[in-house]
């Protein structure tokens, strides 16, 4: 079953955040994409740039409406996200536990909505 | 035993009812525990469980009641559920459902207990009432389904049962219980016992789940909660089932908490529903026989290791619904009030800080400073604790804080306190125990008695 992990967390701590603090958390990124590579369980994953460079498009009426910014103003923001391949949801915490923003941020995990096959 | 179908045979008939109906007290759980794992979906059991027991009334009295009557009723519930399934299939020709049916079939014959009748070890296992309990009280649910979730599939009460004894109405309770069970389906949460590496911290998540329901049912001891008082004998029961199925030191230390706290709620409320004070409490009212039990738990909590963390642990390391308990075990063994043993309940709050900090333990072990060491140290302990604003809505702070201004007579700050606290109390004995003592302080009186109050 899959599973969408959105990583969410305040962007203004990788701003604070010293040189050495920041590679450290883009080698525990490395090493736990590695690791779920390696286990089979990865689909997909990507950090994404900060939510400023956001843009909310809405059709409204048949107008396209554009405005500036993420959809959802909340302190902590989406800052990326893996597709992970789970047996279940406790197997899908065990992996969305390990993703290091856990640590300071928080994961939504969601299951995908799965279509039957026809 | 076989019972005549004739009608003539009311009376065998009447019989094999009452068979059923014990049967179903008995072991309905363990059916729908069993049914839960082999058809992989919460609904389609409770249904499976209510064909087989229809079933069960059926045939039984033409048939006779079979010599393992659980193993009867999962078998007829799954063959039930198979047909269900089918018939959906039929309309909503899917893969899921068909998968499903697939699963359901092959789980039927992998135990090998396809054979109506047949002896199926297998049927209402121990595991499969843990895989239940724990997906009830899975952390990813709200603790307000996992409650109502427990109690109706675990405990089978029925939703308007709940909702009486949590003072809600059925139909917020059935929502509840349909979120839930979607959420259980939806993202797929498992059916089983965790992991040695998850145990400890999901075995946690059951015990607040049993010792909410318990204080749900403990809070109010008036004589108009009586259903309450339901609440609290299904969480020892809950405890004693814990204790039975997975018997580590945590779900002994809190089943020996839950029967000492209930040792004593006879002595808790006067006649006419006032609260009385531990201390003021007539302890020959004290339930000898849930004492004795509790007393003993207690010794087996704090003396065996606490296998789900992985590595023996002493004693010292005790868990935290264990210290509790030794702590009321002080209290129970103690005679009198006055000859309560407080230094070592001093310690072993000491001790229960250490295994899990909070504002409402300090607050405790103030209180139990203030007993040992006369008011003005707890009081000071209880001041240091306010100011840090931890505690400054917790209405029990506020008492226990007037209780010692009283015992000191600094009388306008008792009062003071005592409004604080009732402007907070929302349990209606609770209300009148601090309006009586706030108009005690008011007109000057000093009372002797109370000390400790009970939180």
């Amino acid at each position: 079953m899959k599973y969408l992990c959105l990583i969410y967390s305040d962007e203004s701590a990788w701003n604070t955040m010293s040189k050495a603090e920041g590679e450290t958390m883009m080698r525990e990124y490395g090493a736990f994409t590695e690791g779920i590579k390696k286990s089979g369980q990865w689909i997909a994953g990507h950090r994404l740039q900060p939510a400023a460079t956001a843009t909310t498009v809405r059709i409204r009426n048949g107008k396209l409406s554009t405005t500036d910014g993420p959809f959802a103003e909340t302190k902590e923001k989406l800052g990326g996200f893996y597709m992970i391949e789970a047996k279940d949801l406790n197997d899908a915490i065990q992996v969305a536990s390990r993703i290091p923003s856990a640590r300071v941020g928080s994961v939504e995990v969601r299951p995908v909505f799965e279509t039957p096959a026809a | 035993m076989h019972w005549p179908m004739s009608p003539a045979g009311e009376d065998a008939s009447d019989q094999v009812r009452e068979t059923v109906d014990a049967v179903y007290r008995a072991d309905s759980r363990r059916v729908l525990a069993t049914l839960i794992r082999l058809l992989g979906d919460f609904e389609l059991a409770e249904e499976a469980l209510h064909d087989a027991f229809r079933a069960a009334l059926e045939q039984w009295p033409r048939d006779g009641v079979p010599a393992n009557p659980r193993a009867w009723l999962v078998s007829a519930g799954r063959f039930s559920a198979i047909d269900t399934i089918r018939r959906r299939a039929r309309f909503d020709a899917t893969l899921a459902s068909f998968a499903k049916m697939r699963e359901a079939e092959q789980n039927s014959a992998a135990d090998g207990s396809v054979d109506m009748g047949v002896d199926n070890v297998d049927a209402g296992n121990d595991d499969d009432r843990l895989r239940l309990i724990f997906t009830c009280c899975h952390p990813a649910l709200t603790p307000d389904a996992q409650i109502a979730l427990t109690l109706r599939d675990v405990c089978g009460l029925t939703t308007e049962e709940v909702a009486r004894a949590f003072l809600t109405t059925a139909p917020t309770v059935a929502q509840r219980i349909v979120r839930a069970k979607a959420k259980i389906r939806d993202a797929r949460i498992p059916y089983e016992i965790p992991s040695r590496a998850e145990l400890s911290a999901r075995l946690d998540a059951v015990l607040h789940v049993v010792y909410l329901v318990f204080n749900e049912g403990y809070a109010a001891s008036s004589g108009a909660s009586l259903t309450r008082q339901t609440l609290s004998s299904e969480a020892i029961r809950l405890g004693r089932l814990l204790v039975e199925l997975l018997p580590e030191p945590e779900a002994v230390g809190l089943l020996a908490l839950m029967l000492l706290h209930e040792s004593r709620r006879a002595a808790r409320a006067s006649a006419d529903g006032e609260v009385i004070l531990l201390d003021d409490q007539d302890r020959s009212h004290w339930d000898r026989q849930l004492i004795s039990e509790g007393l003993t738990l207690v010794e087996r909590a704090l003396s065996e290791p606490r296998r789900a963390e992985g590595r023996a642990l002493s004693s010292r390391h005790a868990g935290p619904y264990a210290i509790q308990a030794a702590i009321a075990a002080v209290h129970a063994e103690a005679p009198a009030a006055v000859a309560t043993d407080w230094t070592q309940i001093v310690g072993l709050y000491d001790v229960l800080l250490r295994a899990d900090p909070s504002p409402v333990v300090e607050l405790n072990r103030a209180a139990a400073i203030a007993a040992r060491d006369g008011a003005a140290a707890g009081l000071a302990l209880v001041d240091a604790i306010l100011d840090r604003g931890d505690l400054a809505d917790y209405e029990f702070a506020h008492s226990a804080r007037a209780e010692l201004c009283r015992q000191l007579g600094h009388t306008a700050e008792a009062r003071v306190s005592y409004a604080r606290a009732l402007a907070l109390a929302r349990q209606e004995p609770e209300r009148r125990f601090l309006e009586r003592r706030l108009r005690d302080a008011a007109s000057g009186r000093e009372g002797q008695e109370g000390r400790e109050g009970e939180k």
